[in-house]
């Protein structure tokens, strides 16, 4: 016997196997994204005040990315649409876009995103070298506006050397523009362009700092969940990606040639897990980016 | 017997059947890297039932330092040193550490690796499609992909004990900030330690079940034969169909917790580390602002439902085996079947009674305590059925009816126990007590391992086509009663009286405990739990022998040896591949024992509805997809 209602639907359910196994594989999915956004939304719910940092990502960038990923959901739709009805060059300009939307997509997470906050610094303050380091912070001017307190001091490592060795007593840090200017209004909201650090440069004592770490998961609860939400999402970019590659290479066209329907109904469920992927990305970036 | 019938739709009359010529696969296709589910079944029986006898032996090494703490163990305890390191048993004598190892992995080992494959993975694999008359599971290479990584799952867990300072020893619950902190330092490697290595091993299994959850659900919904309508399927099929929601859904949040925890040791992340932790006398240098509060919800998010991916599975089998026994219909089918439904549904929302001593509040307190409450319905409903199906039946004590039935009042004990514990000021006493350990081993242990026993005995003769010996059946099953009862229920005397579950000394130097209970005080106790649980073991070696014995000399039997009812039976036996010789449809329910002005006193599935029987019964005409 055969296992049936691989390619047809059964009476019935009025569903193909595998159609059933993807909507059930992203209830699953679902509850693991579901269980790492329920513990940012705790982690950030349980911050003391200006313990969770605003304005550290790059907003363009990220719109950008979220640009790339929904164009690429509309593509494959375009790829499924062009295999129903047996146009298997359109299926594969279109597979070959969302391919490389993928790809653009996840090189800029990899090669520019990541690596710029690998090469960001962040100094905590002790809270009694607070007022020492009142021109940085400019927590009198927060206080009167009501917004709440800086307790970090940011920008871009002068000597990275200070971070091992203990010789060295003092980190300089070219400073980013709101603690080089923190009185100024415009510094009191996140930038929406991204604005790289200036050439103030600020020493500051290691013994008032609390903990300084360059923008690594280690460095705050923050930085933890978007390094791992975003890396997990990006594993499901990736595997994503790998999966259409394979359905755009010669092999998946004798399938084609053999059965069009059946490549049609994988590329169907692999589109579903992208528009998933998608979906993600699309509670990711307010959460990160925006919020 | 030709496994290369094509079945025959309507649909689509076998497109691509050309390509599917049948032809013999080699040794290694067909018993090891195999996609036939009664291959992969069997292969995780297999492995289940090795890694339940390991983390028995590990229990049964602890119950040495519990009974005899400081005491060197003879023998074995002058070997252990050398497989698991100098460090783990000195001079015999059971080192700390080692036994907080053989702790956390005695829990891990026994649910995820032992019971969690055989119960679900095994039975599921193996019976499932037979018992809906499909030829095989709908994906067959993600079903050999997730037993796959169930064995590198394994083989990680396993590893563990090897590395320096040894497995996992922060409890199976993993709980934080302990388990983010421990195996740490300058003697750790980062990855090759133990707890991380848990961490690791996780990921695997959870994808194994992951794998094989949406390939059972999919298979049950789409793979049914031809008139198995819903209310048709065994209730063994239910579930499982229900069991492999609890997993798809229970599962993924603790992977997330995994993954965190994972982060937390290995990027130095503080997703469970609060600010201002203090470890030895020294700040821990991390960012904090973790919370530990948190990878207890995520964990018990999967570790409640996962009590019932243990039980369900097992009152499945006990099911089938309580029909095909007493010779009569299962009483309350339909409260069966929803009943199991609302089992899945509301163990989703029990979860915090686990975590009645962190202080979660009041209000949140009463909402768990109900929902617990709630769910012991169901369940009671599910035994009571159980219980009534027995009577007027005409029984036959076969082994796998004396399995059965001895799980009825062990699941009893275990699941009315629990209603203390779900009460906040009764368990806020008996938290963490050997009352706790009692409880869950009654459920799972003479519960679910009694109900995996019947199951072994009951569907051999459709794996191997011989029987099991009846005798040796019987020599397994008294001592093993007998001994499961001799160790658990002293337990719920010790915790009582107040005795700690994670007690290194087993309590000796515990001075409330010169509280005596029927003669002997709480740490006394320990000597006949001990003593018991070694005979207990050594009362697996007639099911060793016999299980293995019997695959080449059992007594040859026919297709249906027990004069069931359900598909399986209609199969050949053992199943050639692709299941069924002659494509089953099914025209009635699934237990149609002894109807009135037949010949025989059970009616299978497959035989047609004769037209007398249409004027008797209501429905009119066999139900047809």
């Amino acid at each position: 016997m055969e296992i049936p209602y691989t390619v047809s639907t059964r009476p019935d359910t009025g569903l193909w196997n595998a159609k059933v196994g993807i909507w059930l594989f992203l209830a699953s999915e679902v509850m693991l994204f579901g269980g790492l956004f329920s513990a940012y939304i705790f982690l950030r719910l349980d911050a003391p005040p200006g313990m969770w940092p605003h304005g550290l990502l790059n907003v363009p960038v990220g719109t950008m990315n979220t640009a790339i990923l929904i164009l690429s959901s509309v593509t494959v739709v375009l790829a499924w649409a062009a295999l129903k009805m047996r146009r298997y060059r359109a299926y594969w300009w279109y597979m070959l876009a969302t391919i490389l939307c993928g790809v653009i997509f996840l090189t800029v997470k990899l090669v520019y995103e990541w690596p710029q906050k690998f090469d960001h610094f962040g100094a905590y303050i002790k809270p009694e070298a607070l007022g020492k380091y009142e021109q940085y912070l400019g927590n009198e001017h927060a206080a009167a506006k009501g917004l709440p307190p800086r307790l970090e001091i940011t920008g871009h490592l002068h000597n990275r050397a200070a971070l091992t060795d203990p010789n060295i007593k003092e980190y300089e840090v070219y400073l980013d523009p709101v603690n080089a200017d923190p009185t100024n209004p415009a510094m009191d909201r996140p930038h929406f362009l991204y604005v790289p650090p200036t050439h103030k440069l600020a020493p500051i004592e290691k013994e008032d700092v609390e903990r300084a770490t360059m923008f690594l998961p280690t460095h705050s609860a923050y930085f933890a969940s978007y390094f791992t939400i975003t890396g997990l999402h990006g594993m499901h970019v990736l595997g994503g990606v790998l999966v259409f590659i394979y359905m755009w290479l010669p092999v998946s066209k004798k399938l084609y040639q053999r059965n069009p329907e059946h490549l049609a109904n994988r590329v169907e469920v692999a589109g579903l897990f992208w528009h998933f992927v998608d979906l993600i990305w699309i509670f990711v970036f307010p959460l990160f980016y925006l919020l | 017997m030709d496994a290369s019938t094509s079945l025959e739709t309507h649909h689509h009359p076998g497109a691509h059947g050309a390509e599917h010529e049948h032809h013999e696969l080699g040794w290694w296709r067909k018993y090891i890297f195999s996609t036939d589910h009664k291959v992969i079944g069997i292969q995780y029986g297999l492995c289940g039932l090795v890694f339940l006898f390991f983390g028995f032996c590990l229990m049964m090494l602890m119950r040495w330092q519990l009974a005899y703490p400081g005491q060197a163990l003879p023998v074995i305890g002058k070997l252990l040193p050398y497989i698991f390191g100098p460090g783990t048993m000195p001079d015999g004598k059971m080192a700390p550490d080692f036994y907080n190892s053989l702790g956390a992995m005695h829990g891990t080992i026994m649910i995820f690796l032992g019971i969690v494959p055989v119960a679900f993975a095994a039975f599921g694999n193996f019976v499932v499609p037979l018992q809906i008359g499909a030829p095989d599971m709908t994906f067959p290479k993600v079903n050999a992909a997730s037993f796959w990584a169930f064995a590198v799952g394994g083989v990680i867990m396993l590893t563990s004990f090897f590395v320096p300072g040894g497995a996992a020893k922060s409890g199976w619950t993993s709980y934080t900030p302990l388990a983010d902190i421990a195996d740490k330092g300058p003697n750790y490697h980062v990855i090759f330690s133990g707890q991380t290595l848990w961490l690791l091993g996780f990921i695997f299994l959870i994808t194994s079940s992951l794998l094989g959850a949406v390939n059972f659900i999919t298979t049950i919904i789409q793979l049914r034969a031809k008139g198995l309508t819903w209310m048709r399927l065994p209730f063994f099929v239910w579930a499982q169909f229900v069991t492999a929601f609890l997993l798809l859904l229970a599962f993924p949040p603790l992977e997330a917790a995994i993954v965190m925890q994972f982060m937390d040791r290995v990027a130095a992340t503080s997703f469970f580390l609060p600010s201002g932790l203090v470890v030895n006398g020294a700040a821990v240098s991390v960012s904090g602002g973790g919370n530990p509060l948190l990878w207890q919800h995520l964990f018990w998010f999967l570790g409640h439902p996962e009590v019932y991916v243990l039980i369900l599975p097992a009152m499945g089998i006990v099911a089938e085996i309580l029909a095909n026994n007493s010779r009569k219909p299962l009483w309350g089918y339909k409260s069966l079947v929803f009943s199991v439904l609302v089992i899945g549904f509301l163990s989703f929302v029990v979860w915090a009674h686990h975590m009645w001593l962190t202080g979660m509040g009041t209000a949140v307190s009463a909402f768990f305590q109900t929902t617990t409450l709630l769910i012991s319905i169901p369940s009671v409903i599910i035994l009571s059925a159980f219980f009534i199906s027995l009577w007027g039946g005409s029984i036959r004590f076969t082994v796998p009816m004396l399995f059965a039935t001895a799980f009825l009042p062990m699941f009893g004990i275990g699941g009315l126990t629990g209603i203390p514990l779900a009460f906040n000021s009764a368990d806020l006493y008996l938290h963490d007590t050997y009352y706790v350990i009692a409880h869950f081993h009654y459920i799972v242990a003479p519960g679910t391992i009694f109900g995996l026993f019947a199951g072994i005995y009951y569907w051999f003769p459709k794996a191997t086509g011989r029987k099991m010996n009846d005798f040796w059946g019987k020599v397994h099953f008294w001592p093993t009663l007998i001994c499961m009862n001799v160790i658990f229920l002293p337990m719920f005397l010790q915790g009582m009286i107040g005795m700690h579950r994670r007690w290194y000394d087993g309590g000796q130097g515990w001075t409330l405990s010169g509280d005596h209970v029927w003669g002997l005080t709480g740490f006394q106790w320990n000597t006949p739990i001990s003593w018991a649980a070694w005979t207990m073991g050594l009362a697996q070696i007639p099911f060793i022998i016999n299980f293995f014995w019997s695959i080449k000399h059992g007594k040859k039997v026919n297709d249906n040896p027990w004069e069931a009812t359900t598909l399986e039976w209609t199969a050949p036996s053992p199943p050639p591949h692709g299941n069924f010789v002659t494509t089953p449809i099914a025209y009635r329910g699934p237990y149609e024992y002894s109807l009135p002005g037949r010949d025989r006193d059970f009616t299978m599935q497959n035989e047609p509805v004769e037209p007398r029987e249409r004027v008797r019964r209501k429905t009119p005409e066999a139900v047809l997809v």
